[in-house]
């Protein structure tokens, strides 16, 4: 570490002075590093969610006296939550398919009905939820539903993020078209939206079907 | 050594410039036969695990909830290749090493807990509600 950083020579610069830092500054095109940075943000986001995992699957037993996954889920609900997903994603796929053709009615109207579905999962969701807490079987119950509430309501949040940035993206398709920027944008949202899938499977094999076999 | 790290540092950078014009062209590479099998796929691996869950087909619990757990494996890779498009190429393979160094913590932490967990559980001796009000 001690040796002089000679390379590159610093241009102009008197004898030979070491060099701590690239002096040439490179240009870099906009947004080309972003798809990297996107994705490690992701994996860092992954890493929250298993330890949501992690934490569910240690208290996932720990029932207080309260109610059971048994008592609580319903899967045919848990089924259809898992089809809006599954086919958001889907949609979510045509709509990529449409931007790269650089069609932009058609990658509006995908991205509307991915929103649909998103909206639709939510929405099951919130009614679960609403209809658990109803039962008594609220975060406060045991460790078992403070577990199960933070894990699903994160992914929740995480839809509804996604929600969120979807509608911010199709105004600004509609403001300024498929632009370079807004595809770039559009591929991290894609990246976002499959990786939340992905994160359901985990939830709905090891918090409810899982659940429903203890 | 550092002249090395330089020279690699360089090579980096010019890869990186060289990459970021084609971007936009190069990385949503799927197809709408890739995202139609990578549905079908899916809705199969979905539906596998519910219907097993649902009727109770396999008898033993221990076999179904194995055979969830693996289809959820083979989802998630499926997933990951048809819509996520992970390759060993793309970024210079950096997503992978990324993808693979997240994965590494993910079975270190979840392995972990469980099995530490679970061992603290088991060996805990039984404490009754009047021992516990004696605690220090």
């Amino acid at each position: 570490m001690a040796s002089t950083i000679t390379l590159p020579p610093a241009t102009g610069a008197a004898p030979r002075a070491p060099v701590f830092h690239l002096v040439d500054e490179h240009d870099h095109a906009e947004g080309g590093s972003t798809m990297l940075g996107f994705w490690i943000y992701l994996m860092s986001d992954c890493l929250i969610f298993a330890v949501l995992f992690a934490c569910y699957g240690v208290l996932g037993g720990s029932y207080a006296g309260g109610p059971s996954p048994r008592d609580l889920f319903e899967l045919p609900l848990v089924a259809v939550n898992t089809a809006m997903l599954l086919l958001s994603s889907i949609t979510y796929g045509f709509a990529m398919l449409a931007m790269e053709k650089g069609r932009v009615r058609p990658t509006q109207l995908w991205l509307a009905v991915t929103g649909l579905f998103g909206l639709a999962f939510i929405g099951i969701e919130l009614h679960e939820f609403a209809g658990m807490i109803a039962e008594g079987a609220t975060p406060q119950r045991s460790a078992f539903l403070s577990a199960f509430f933070t894990l699903v309501g994160t992914h929740g949040l995480h839809v509804t993020m996604g929600l969120i940035w979807l509608v911010t993206l199709m105004a600004q398709v509609g403001r300024h078209g498929l632009i370079r920027a807004n595809r770039r944008r559009l591929m991290c949202l894609s990246m976002f939206w499959h990786f939340l899938d992905v994160v359901w499977i985990g939830v709905f094999t090891f918090v409810y079907l899982l659940g429903m076999l203890r | 050594m550092t002249t090395e790290a330089h020279a690699h540092d360089n090579a980096a950078h010019g890869h990186g410039d060289a990459h970021g014009d084609a971007h936009g062209a190069s990385h949503g590479h799927g197809s709408l036969k890739g995202y139609l099998i990578g549905f079908g796929l899916s809705v199969a691996l979905t539906a596998i695990p519910f219907w097993l869950v649902m009727t109770g087909a396999l008898g033993s619990i221990w076999a179904t909830a194995l055979s969830i757990m693996a289809l959820a494996a083979v989802q998630i890779v499926v997933h990951m290749i048809y819509f996520l498009h992970m390759d060993t190429k793309s970024e210079g393979g950096w997503t992978m090493m990324a993808l693979i160094f997240t994965i590494v913590l993910v079975v270190i932490a979840l392995s972990g807990s469980l099995w530490v967990m679970y061992h603290l559980n088991t060996n805990m001796m039984p404490m009754s509600a009047q021992d516990m009000s004696q605690m220090p």
